[in-house]
């Protein structure tokens, strides 16, 4: 797919939103890009999912308009042109009975299946996904039997099936040992840069993101830097008070639901 | 030997109405016990029974009525459920107790607690008539035909139902036709298991279905395989030791349950 840098995938234009009386983002201006590969930082609670959300129409901000693919996100159809990998992914229930190729069929786009009759089409995005991600001789193993590494590849093989154009990864490699994560983010580099996938990733990982990534995005209840990688590790080792905040991330998992 | 037991038209009537529910609940059932909705078959259950009490007052084939206060009150359970304003349970609890409240009082006016009351309540294949089976095999079509059409969304919803949203699935309708169809085969197996037993049906081949770790469609069939094993001896056993057919049924799936968990601890 030939990437047009310059052609905007995404535009929210001065969002704000608010759980009941508490602002969670204010005034957010944000376009991205294809091909674009953006790390999403900021501290717990500073509304990274959130925003996320609204992105993807799960969440109505209180102000403000997002455009996806130029459109206007309430006329918006094209939803198999965005993947997605919520925070929350993981979280399935283990006993669920679906095996990996089940998973991956649940992102198919197609309406309507007799008991999920799939056409020679269907079987054969469903075996590229999953090679995409390295997982196809997994395929017939119960999703609850892998290990959290191995979920979340499959996880993005089901937001790939569709072959979209960009993928929202929330938070992909918490609980990801870190042997695990350097292939993961060998994966989303081909993803990148081989099919040319716009991917807009949040993570607590600063160090890795600034290694992987082309431009950094911050977010605390407002957009507080929107910069390369290279010139945020300048901008917080001169300031001080930002490399303290972003350097030791305390974190815990424990706003997941 | 057994040919005593079908010289009764109402055994035969039984059978067959018995065998389409076993195979519709855990179509069903699946869904409910994933989505952790289980106890939505049992307030579904005794909204039915206030549907019946409706058409024994007025005279209305009570499973048609049934169908109705069930569907009726299935969409009052999920707008109430996706409107946050009480709790889920809450809802559960109030819709159970509320249709059982009303039941009572209708049954009372209608001089209804009698001996049929308590087929309707335990299950008793005696009261299938024609047209019973002739309604059951209907809605049973038009619910799998419904089930399958949907099946992909169902199952994506029910397993992620955030990302299912962003894929383009209609979440809100998927999960409105999903407690339409639950309504609907509650009020089917009313005449096969009863008011009380409904929940069981729906639930426990799903459950033991789920301890041999299959596949989505492999775990539907095994747990229509346990469901027709249970509602075919059930009748039998039944009928040869003047049982509660219900019951019987029940606890047959109880005993396949509780083997599949020592199985499987050996």
């Amino acid at each position: 797919m030939p990437v047009d840098h310059s052609k905007n995938i995404i535009e929210t234009k001065n969002i704000s939103f608010a759980y009941g009386k508490e602002d969670v983002l204010k005034n957010i201006t944000l376009d991205i890009h294809q091909g674009d590969y953006i790390g999403m930082l900021g501290p717990n609670g500073a509304g990274k999912t959130t925003l996320f959300k609204i992105m993807l129409g799960l969440l109505r901000p209180k102000m403000g308009t997002v455009k996806l693919f130029g459109e206007d996100i309430s006329k918006f159809k094209d939803w198999q042109k965005i993947g997605y990998v919520p925070q929350t992914a993981t979280n399935f229930d283990a006993n669920f009975p679906a095996t990996v190729f089940e998973v991956v069929a649940m992102g198919l786009s197609k309406k309507s299946h007799w008991f999920n009759r799939k056409t020679k089409t269907d079987l054969k995005r469903i075996a590229t996904a999953l090679e995409e991600v390295n997982m196809l001789p997994y395929q017939d193993r119960l999703i609850g039997d892998l290990s959290g590494g191995q979920q979340q590849r499959v996880f993005i093989a089901r937001a790939l099936v569709n072959n979209p154009e960009v993928l929202f990864l929330d938070e992909p490699t918490a609980g990801v040992d870190s042997a695990t994560q350097n292939g993961f983010y060998e994966m989303l580099q081909t993803l990148n840069k081989n099919l040319g996938i716009t991917l807009v990733l949040v993570s607590h990982d600063i160090e890795r993101l600034t290694k992987e990534v082309m431009h950094i995005v911050c977010v605390d209840r407002t957009l507080t830097c929107h910069t390369s990688p290279e010139e945020y590790l300048k901008e917080s080792e001169s300031t001080n008070i930002l490399g303290h905040k972003y350097k030791i991330l305390p974190h815990n998992h424990n706003h997941k639901k | 030997m057994f040919s005593e037991i079908f010289q009764y038209g109402f055994i035969l009537r039984g059978f067959e109405a018995g065998i389409i529910v076993a195979l519709i609940a855990p179509l069903i059932g699946i869904f409910l016990v994933l989505k952790r909705y289980s106890l939505i078959a049992d307030t579904l259950a005794h909204v039915s029974l206030a549907g019946i009490a409706l058409g024994l007052f007025f005279g209305i084939n009570p499973i048609l009525t049934a169908l109705g206060t069930s569907v009726i009150a299935s969409l009052g359970i999920e707008k109430l459920r996706v409107s946050k304003k009480i709790y889920g349970e809450s809802s559960l609890a109030l819709f159970l107790s509320g249709s059982l409240a009303l039941a009572a009082v209708l049954l009372s006016l209608a001089h209804g607690f009698n001996s049929n009351l308590f087929n309707y309540l335990f299950g008793s294949i005696v009261t299938v008539t024609q047209t019973d089976v002739y309604i059951i095999a209907l809605l049973a079509i038009v619910l799998f035909s419904v089930l399958a059409f949907f099946y992909k969304d169902l199952v994506y919803l029910t397993f992620d139902e955030e990302a299912a949203k962003v894929s383009g699935v209609k979440t809100k309708l998927i999960n409105s036709i999903l407690i339409i169809l639950a309504a609907l085969t509650v009020s089917l197996s009313i005449p096969i298991v009863g008011v009380l037993l409904i929940a069981a049906l729906i639930v426990i081949p799903v459950i033991t279905a789920l301890q041999l770790r299959k596949n989505f469609l492999k775990t539907i069939v095994y747990a229509q395989i346990i469901s027709l094993i249970s509602v075919i001896t059930g009748i039998f056993v039944s009928f040869y030791f003047s049982l509660s057919t219900g019951g019987t049924i029940v606890l047959i799936m109880l005993a396949i349950f509780v083997l599949t968990l020592l199985i499987k601890k050996n």
